[in-house]
């Protein structure tokens, strides 16, 4: 994953409270490989109607070139599916900002690249006011921690560890085994000191 | 001793912390890793970098969440069947002991661990499923992570965690007939919102708490993430004992009597204090459904389809979203509402004690609607049908079927049709996870049968007047 430090790029509103995973991508589209792109995915059944055309008044329809979302309450909560966040992804989106997201969905977004960006209610409705029904040139900064919109600047909420690492792009994995020695330790330790945390062979 | 007070979180936390960077984010040491069919995204993640997994002894496999509940050993849908021969070749090429289809010890993974003795207290279990927090009604720390931890966790057994703060919900008191454990869950969820306890783990407590089962206890903390928190837990006591001596893979001998007295000790202090306490009186409970799309959208049975014009404003567009989409009334009383369907099963409710209470409801009665009985195990199917329920299940007119994730998700084809209306013993009621424009109502599997005798949404409580709970 590539790391980032600055993004412009389109702001749209998605004026809608509770979006859980199971709405950003429905369970039935899961079991398909990454390769083929989550993108057609994303929130499928909200965008479309009952006979799959997509609403023409759907927010992401009216415009699709939208790489930053705001959105409402409680956004990614629900299933731990990391589909959800890929569904984002593979749709262009790199930031989306909200009060609050489930945490699950948190920092299943940051493994990918995409910000969860914290704004105030009062904020994120300040900022779905300006969009409307339109879009709007936006600038995001995780130096600074801040969004702009216009000429205004929000200061967002994100977990500092979250912000190194979307700059940096960092693998977790490598990361991780360059402790391997102190892992292995930890392991000798815990396997003398709770024995019966091994599961038990079955005769 | 002067050593300060810990809560049991403390405990948990320090026994697994191998390091703590200094931004604070601890590396923890995973003692079970469950996987499913669900998990085909970070075995690719493992095989792009041609990593083994590190510790194949501890990794569990179960197909669950594609299982098919009908003639299960000819599964005709392809995309079903691709998924769990995934699931099967990864287990293989990585030497996982797998719990496939028609193994004995098949069933729901939050069900199935617990069953063999794989869930214990004091551990770290993590699964790529947010109700992982199921396992922490033995004193565990189980949390549910997305598919890259899911491949950090194959490929080193550890994860990367940042220590959530201490929520304490303590219910004080006895619960009233036919309450349950998913009514207390759906009571305080309700009360404390969808995001009441985001960024917490939270502690069961009370007298109310310590009455449970562990299958109640498992109910409630599987609801957890419901309300927001990852982490649900209950400090282990003999209930707990008792519920895993003998199990397959718990301790055994010795190694048991060492293992007791090392979880006795798996309680919070009682000075240790709580970033956050909350105390619920027992007997306010009533037995709860939800009327919207979101877990907190609940009210007792009693009560009235709340009016958006009234409410908070703050959840009145969301309240008005869901009616709609729910297709009910502002003010219309809940109980009445005609239902089309029913379910029975989950990780949530879809346990012995589960089936029990819902066949006493059932027994002698026939069902208005039709509906699916799917027991969280093929071991709990086995002790239903030695106990007679499934004959209930089905002389009621509800079909019985082999176990899995079922009607939860619907992944294995098990669906609820557009604009119809399922009283479910489940955990979500989100817009189309039973299947697209399906409508969902939570309640527990008592309150289930109950929907399925009338045929609409019922208080059970008149329904079980003299008969046995
Ligand atoms: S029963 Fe439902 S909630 Fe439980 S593991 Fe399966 S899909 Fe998830």
């Amino acid at each position: 994953m590539a790391g980032w430090t600055v993004h412009t790029g389109t702001a749209v509103a998605l004026p809608l409270a509770n979006v859980d995973t199971d709405q950003l991508i429905p369970a039935r589209f899961m079991s398909a490989p990454r390769s083929e792109g989550y993108g057609s995915f994303l929130l499928h059944d909200t965008r479309r109607d009952e006979d799959g055309a997509l609403r023409p008044d759907f927010p992401l329809n009216r415009h699709p070139e939208a790489n930053i979302m705001i959105t409402r309450e409680n956004f990614g909560s629900g299933s731990s599916r990391e589909a959800a966040v890929y569904a984002l992804i593979d749709a262009g989106f790199r930031a989306v900002i909200a009060p609050a997201f489930g945490d699950i969905f948190a920092s299943n977004a940051v493994n990918n690249g995409l910000l969860p960006a914290r704004l105030t209610p009062e904020a994120c409705a300040q900022i779905e006011q300006m969009l409307g029904d339109g879009t709007a040139q936006a600038r995001i900064d995780l130096d600074q921690s801040t969004l702009t919109i216009g000429a205004q600047d929000f200061a967002f909420d994100l977990d500092a560890s979250w912000r190194i690492k979307l700059i940096n792009g960092w693998d977790d994995i490598d990361l991780t085994r360059q402790h391997a020695a102190q892992i292995a330790q930890f392991r000798n330790n815990r396997s003398q000191a709770a024995p019966w945390a091994w599961p038990g062979e079955v005769d | 001793m002067t050593a300060a007070p810990r809560t049991l979180l403390d405990k948990l936390w320090a026994a697994h912390e191998i390091l703590r960077r200094e931004d604070g984010v601890s590396l923890l040491w995973v003692d079970r890793h469950l996987v499913h069919e669900g998990s085909h995204h970070a075995f690719a993640k493992l095989a792009a970098r041609g990593l083994p997994v590190a510790e194949p002894d501890l990794t569990f496999a179960v197909v669950d969440h594609y299982a098919p509940t009908r003639a299960r050993a000819q599964t005709a849908d392809p995309q079903v069947r691709r998924m769990i021969e995934t699931l099967r070749r990864n287990a293989q090429d990585h030497g996982l002991r797998l719990f496939d289809l028609m193994d004995p010890g098949q069933g729901i993974v939050h069900v199935i661990a617990p069953e063999q003795g794989l869930t214990l207290p004091g551990l770290l279990i993590n699964c790529g499923d947010s109700h992982t927090s199921t396992h922490g009604a033995f004193g565990a720390l189980g949390f549910g992570i997305g598919a890259t931890e899911v491949a950090h966790v194959l490929a080193t057994q550890t994860v990367w965690q940042r220590k959530p703060k201490a929520m304490r919900i303590t219910v004080e008191g006895t619960l009233g007939p036919s309450v349950t454990a998913k009514d207390m869950a759906l009571h305080w969820i309700s009360q404390l919102g969808t995001g009441g306890a985001q960024g917490h783990a939270v502690e069961y407590a009370g007298s109310a708490v310590r009455g449970l089962s562990m299958e109640g206890r498992m109910t409630l903390c599987n609801l957890s993430i419901e309300g927001g928190a990852r982490f649900g837990m209950v400090a282990p006591d003999g209930v707990t004992f008792d519920y895993l001596a003998g199990r397959a893979h718990a301790p055994s001998g010795d190694a048991w009597d060492r293992a007791c007295e090392d979880w006795a000790k798996l309680a919070s202090d009682p000075q240790a204090s709580f970033d956050n306490e909350v105390v619920i009186d027992a007997a306010q409970i009533a037995p709860t459904v939800t009327w919207g799309t979101s877990p907190d959208q609940a009210l007792p049975v009693s009560a009235q389809i709340p009016d958006p014009g009234r409410i908070d404003p703050a959840k009145a567009d969301a309240a008005r979203a869901a009616l709609d989409y729910m297709g009910l009334k502002p003010g219309q009383a809940l109980q009445g509402t005609p239902i089309d369907q029913v379910f029975i099963g989950s990780c949530t409710n879809g346990r012995i004690e589960d089936l029990r209470a819902a066949a006493a409801v059932l027994a002698g009665r026939k069902a208005q609607v039709p509906g699916m009985v799917s027991p969280g195990s093929a071991q709990v199917k086995s002790q239903a049908e030695a106990e007679g329920l499934d004959r209930i299940f089905t002389e009621a007119g509800l079909d019985w079927v082999e176990s899995g994730c079922s009607m939860c998700v619907g992944m294995n084809g098990d669906l609820v049709a557009r604009d119809k209306r399922c009283a479910s013993s489940t955990n979500r009621n989100f817009r189309g996870r039973q299947g697209p424009g399906a409508r969902t109502h939570l309640m527990s599997p008592a309150m289930v049968a109950a929907a399925a005798v009338t045929g609409t949404i019922t208080d059970v409580r008149p329904l079980l007047s003299g008969r046995h709970p």
